[in-house]
């Protein structure tokens, strides 16, 4: 099932994806039944509100080209950063270009949602743990890097600049979270495709590598990462981030 | 301790890298050289996440790989409904020892158990500058560091407006005004006390975790 988050007529909503004419997935059935078009929703990320701020984990250069790309060698392990709730935003969002920078590119990552309490996961029962997934957009904006705790807060924790969903899916619906194609388009170009198979620290490996020093809780996200194939985008620009089984998740950039 | 419980923030605790002058003052040397080539232009912020998070009184397991852990102590300003500082709390912010800090800090800074917290936050309607604040630490009931808040390298106000620079902090948000340097060492068994005048004191022991 994919699973959605949405306000609709001044309320809040849950729902899950509906064909609409003719196209699957292009509306959602409200938890009332009603069947509303995509278009027609403000879209939320796609996971149930937490009463505690959800541990938000994200990779850098784990796709062995996005390494090259980026004139790094490939990591011994992960490099992992976290994020703060409030740079998530939803599906059809707009995300802050600020004025006057030269390098804003977006990142097409297949996020994990832990589905229950790990600590101390052996890889081998790592996918027992995990709820589902969705589509991550996690914009870096490259002018602000500097060599401290990098990257940091400034260039990847900045209000907006995580879209998230359009779906939650649930996991029982993805067949191997390691073989599933990405792509993005910027205008209806595209501009970055690969496939999950391609990460350096695989889905059980980050689960197993986390949980041994971190209890991990239900709702928290990590974000596995992004291949090679990132380019500068301009207020104005339509972002599409697809995964195969997961979703096209929609985002315009605007100027600051 | 129903009808009183601990202070526990209701966001994203963030804390603070090189905000004393000490402590920036022992790194100058080397920050023009690699891995960092320049001084940091913008504050160098951190995430402590919720698995991090002990009350006021807990017992903090240390992993069963480290001997020694790093004490932080420092002040949390507690982010209010308008964007202002509603109140500042006491942390205590535990770290595994590490050198560098060209990449970011997870693996040591985000073990469970490694924010102590609290015990209760005091109002920012209390407090005339952030500045006068003077924190002691003290193991197994020994002083061990002394912290002068007038010796920020951006002092609270401004450290709200460089952060507010390029991200939200909201309602609930914790923002640490960072750790002086000469920060202690403590042990499996030791007890951790920090205390501030005007503050009810927070402390944390510290138990060595079974291997795995």
């Amino acid at each position: 099932m994919k699973h959605a988050r949405v306000i609709f007529e001044g309320r809040e909503h849950t729902g899950i994806a509906h064909e609409f004419n003719g196209q699957a997935d292009a509306a959602v059935r409200l938890d009332d039944g009603r069947v509303v078009p995509q278009e027609q929703l403000v879209w939320l990320p796609p996971l149930a509100p937490s009463p505690r701020p959800r541990t938000i984990l994200a990779l850098g250069l784990n796709y062995a080209d996005h390494a090259k790309e980026l004139e790094f060698k490939a990591p011994e392990e992960p490099l992992v950063f976290v994020k703060g709730q409030s740079t998530l935003i939803g599906h059809r969002q707009h995300t802050h270009r600020p004025a006057g920078v030269q390098f804003m590119h977006y990142e097409c990552e297949l996020a994990i949602v832990v589905g229950k309490t790990a600590k101390n996961v052996k890889r081998a029962d790592a996918y027992d743990f995990i709820g589902g997934y969705t589509v991550a957009n996690d914009y870096a904006i490259r002018d602000y890097l500097e060599n401290w705790y990098r990257p940091n807060l400034r260039v990847k924790n900045r209000d907006t600049c995580t879209p998230l969903g359009p779906w939650f899916v649930d996991a029982a619906d993805v067949p191997d979270p390691m073989a599933l194609a990405l792509k993005t388009t910027v205008n209806g170009t595209v501009t970055q495709q690969g496939s999950t198979r391609d990460m350096i620290f695989d889905v059980p490996f980050l689960i197993e590598y986390f949980s041994r020093f971190m209890t991990l809780s239900p709702g928290d996200l990590i974000l596995t990462g992004t291949p090679d194939g990132v380019v500068d985008c301009e207020p104005g620009d339509v972002v599409i981030c697809e995964i195969e089984h997961i979703g096209a998740l929609v985002n315009t950039i605007d100027a600051a | 301790m129903s009808g009183n419980p601990h202070f526990m923030p209701a966001g994203t605790v963030y804390g603070t890298l090189l905000n004393f002058r000490a402590e920036f003052e022992a790194l100058a040397p080397q920050m023009t050289q690699l891995p960092y080539k320049a001084p940091p232009k913008a504050p160098v912020l951190y995430v402590k996440t919720v698995n991090t998070w002990s009350p006021h009184g807990s017992a903090i397991a240390m992993p069963s790989s480290v001997s020694e852990v790093e004490v932080g102590a420092s002040i949390g300003m507690v982010i209010g409904a308008e964007g202002d500082v509603e109140g500042f709390v006491l942390m205590n912010d535990l770290s595994i020892p590490h050198a560098s800090f060209f990449r970011p800090p997870v693996k040591f800074k985000c073990v469970d158990g490694f924010l102590g917290i609290g015990p209760a936050l005091r109002d920012a309607q209390e407090v005339a500058d952030p500045a006068h604040f003077h924190v002691e630490v003290r193991i197994n009931g020994a002083l061990k560091q002394s912290i002068d808040f007038s010796q920020l390298v951006r002092p609270a106000q401004q450290l709200l407006a460089d952060v507010g620079e390029f991200m939200t902090l909201a309602h609930g948000d914790v923002l640490m005004l960072g750790c002086d340097a000469g920060r202690p060492l403590a042990r499996a068994g030791d007890r951790i006390e920090i205390s501030a005048p005007g503050f009810e004191a927070l402390s944390n022991t510290l138990v060595q975790e079974a291997a795995a």
